[in-house]
């Protein structure tokens, strides 16, 4: 048998020199394309290693890797402080490390803002989707987007200049004739909810364009109203979307750190007046990590102890959405 | 099996065919110089028809000749189509449903519809045939239970479904969607039923039995049945009407006389399969 390839003619699918070539590139771009997912997973790996390293010095005085060094360990602050004390003051002179008040702060706004995103996303969703013309929503569909865009910054700006004096306070003192200061929860509710409607419509008006016609057809002939088609076809059948933007706006809302900084404040308290002033995880660590701290104490290690926990929220929704789009995937076909 | 009972079943099915032909003519849906353009192309033009009560019409002709267009003008699910626009008069019982006091939602709860492509809804058997008369707010009035049994019978498919109700309609097959489909169009009780290819996406076995179908429904129902199929239109239909490019209607008349002898050059072409 004959070993000489070039003696064989084959059907015009053997291998050349130039298809070699091509997978020798093949192989090139794919070690390339595989580093850049490395370094996204090591970066992800090493930010929370950081955060339980820092973490551990706070709750047993010293980190992990100093641990393992031999360093001794020295309970500074107990878990059921932490948990279940309701001051947080870590660098008050008397210390209170009690996270609570600041994780009511960070659900409070989170809650309070679900409650003004979801109902104006959704709406405004199924009015791009099913109800608006096409030249209605060529033009509401960018501002929308261009909302998506402004720095957080902004909103707080806007919170701080308009919808605490001018929307919040007139109401806490001619309904409830509270003299109310420059922050309010119900200010940061807001101005969070407000920032996180595009999030909202736009990802769930995604969902609902893909919901095939021919369900909204089917649906029409049997003699379905607008209204019933939007809520019981293309709602449900687009329901595993439209619940993924609710997560990513309640994830943004957790996260939320300048706008809600400038428009709720910082002052750490459990409290249901929504006129006062309040502070939440992150505004909390922006206040240590830009403070006069000094690097290594108690105080500044809480920093990475709060940077954990909400680390851990956050996570905790996105692997919820996960859970969710498993369980509810889009069923047409 | 003898030849005299084979006889006795063929003349049953005559008798059975006859009476249905014999019927008076009663015009449900007529059509008066019925104009539809898209833009500015015009989908149907002149077209006048009238489509009598309990007999089945089939449309044929070419494809792009404006048969799913004068379906849609029916219960005005042209409505949809932004660039759809209507002249001339399509009336139900006399009455012309692009007049500006007639609701559209309410005209589709006469005149139901089925598609060419199974559609179910992501949901259950059981409410897929419900939903009609959960939208039409007439599930206090009836037992809801026994309405899906009736549509889901009515559909030829209750056998088939019966202890899976709650499974979703998307797990069937073609065939059994399409008549999922049927059923959630009876479950309400419209007059007239549109059917758009309802076989052309099915294999024979599951259009046959769409087609007997068919024929048991018109006891009940008008039909008007677009098709690709000749034998189909020849098979189940009592009218037919030959539509041809440009969105003309060339003829219009009993099956059996389109098929032996239509009047038309053109359309014998087209059944001769000349053109088209
Ligand atoms: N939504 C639409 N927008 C614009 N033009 C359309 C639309 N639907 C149909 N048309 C045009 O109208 C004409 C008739 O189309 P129609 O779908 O009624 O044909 P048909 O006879 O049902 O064809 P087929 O047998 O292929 O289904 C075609 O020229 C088509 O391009
Ligand atoms: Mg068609």
């Amino acid at each position: 048998m004959s070993t000489d390839v070039t003696d064989r003619s084959g059907p015009g699918i053997r291998g050349d020199g130039a298809v070699g070539a091509d997978n020798a590139t093949d192989r090139r771009v794919r070690r390339l394309l595989f580093g850049c997912a490395v370094i996204t997973v090591l970066t992800t790996l090493a930010i929370f290693f950081v955060l339980i390293d820092n973490a551990a010095s706070y709750f047993f005085g010293a980190k992990l890797t100093e641990m393992l060094l031999g360093a001794s360990v020295e309970r500074t602050v107990t878990f059921t402080e932490f948990f279940s004390g309701t001051r947080w003051a870590p660098d008050h002179a008397t210390p209170g490390h009690g996270v609570l008040p600041i994780v009511f702060g960070t659900l409070a706004i989170t809650v309070g803002a679900a409650f003004v995103s979801i109902p104006i996303g959704t709406a405004t969703a199924i009015y791009l989707s099913e109800y608006s013309s096409k030249s209605v929503r060529s033009k509401l569909k960018p501002t929308l987007e261009i909302l998506a865009g402004i720095p957080t910054i902004v909103y707080g700006y806007f919170a701080i200049a308009f919808i605490n004096p001018v929307i919040v306070a007139p109401i806490a003192e001619t309904l409830f004739g509270i003299n109310m200061g420059r922050y309010s929860l119900l200010s940061g509710m807001l101005v969070v909810g407000i920032m996180t409607i595009p999030m909202v419509s736009s990802i769930s008006e995604d969902a609902m364009s893909a919901v095939p016609d021919d369900l909204r057809n089917g649906a029409y002939a049997l003699g379905a109203t607008k209204f019933d088609v939007s809520t019981r076809i293309v709602l449900p059948a687009s329901i595993s979307g439209v619940f993924a933007s609710y997560i990513l706006a309640v994830s943004r809302a957790i996260g939320e750190t300048m706008a809600v900084t400038l428009a709720a404040g910082m002052q750490p308290q459990i409290t249901a007046n929504p006129f006062a002033e309040i502070m939440t995880m992150t505004a909390y660590m922006v206040k240590m990590a830009r403070g006069t701290t000094a690097v290594g104490t108690v105080e500044y290690q809480s920093l990475f102890a709060v940077g954990l926990l909400l680390f851990v929220m956050t996570l905790s929704m996105n692997l919820l959405n996960d859970w969710f789009k498993r369980r509810f995937q889009e069923e047409y076909r | 099996m003898s030849t005299e009972e084979q006889s006795l079943i063929t003349t049953e099915v005559q008798t059975e065919n006859t009476t249905r032909a014999d019927r008076p003519d009663e015009t449900v849906l007529e059509a008066r110089s019925l104009d539809v353009y898209y833009g500015q192309d015009q989908a149907l033009t002149d077209v006048s028809i009238e489509i009598p009560e309990h007999k089945v019409t089939a449309m044929i002709g070419p494809s792009g000749c404006g048969k799913s267009t004068f379906l849609r003008s029916i219960n005005r699910m042209n409505d949809q189509i932004d660039a759809c626009r209507v002249d001339g008069e399509l009336s139900f019982h006399g009455k012309n449903v692009y007049d500006e006091d007639v609701d559209p939602v309410a005209l589709r709860r006469k005149i139901g519809q089925v598609f060419q492509k199974p559609n179910p809804f992501p949901k259950s058997i059981y409410e897929n045939v419900a939903y009609g008369l959960r939208v039409q707010g007439t599930v206090d009035d009836v037992d809801l239970d026994d309405a899906v049994e009736q549509a889901l019978r009515g559909a030829a498919l209750w056998d088939e479904v019966e202890g899976k109700l709650d499974s979703s309609g998307l797990d069937l097959s073609g065939g059994q969607q399409q008549r999922l489909c049927i059923a959630r169009a009876i479950a309400t009780d419209p007059e007239v039923i549109l059917m758009d290819e309802p076989t052309s996406a099915l294999d024979p076995v599951a259009a046959s039995k769409i087609e007997d179908l068919i024929d048991e429904l018109v006891e009940e129902y008008t039909v008007v049945i677009v098709t690709h199929n000749m034998q189909q239109a020849a098979r189940i239909s009592d009218r037919t009407a030959v539509f041809l490019t440009g969105g003309e209607l060339v003829e219009f008349d009993d099956t059996a006389s389109i098929f032996e002898d239509p009047a038309d050059d053109r359309v014998e072409d087209y059944i001769t399969g000349k053109f088209g």
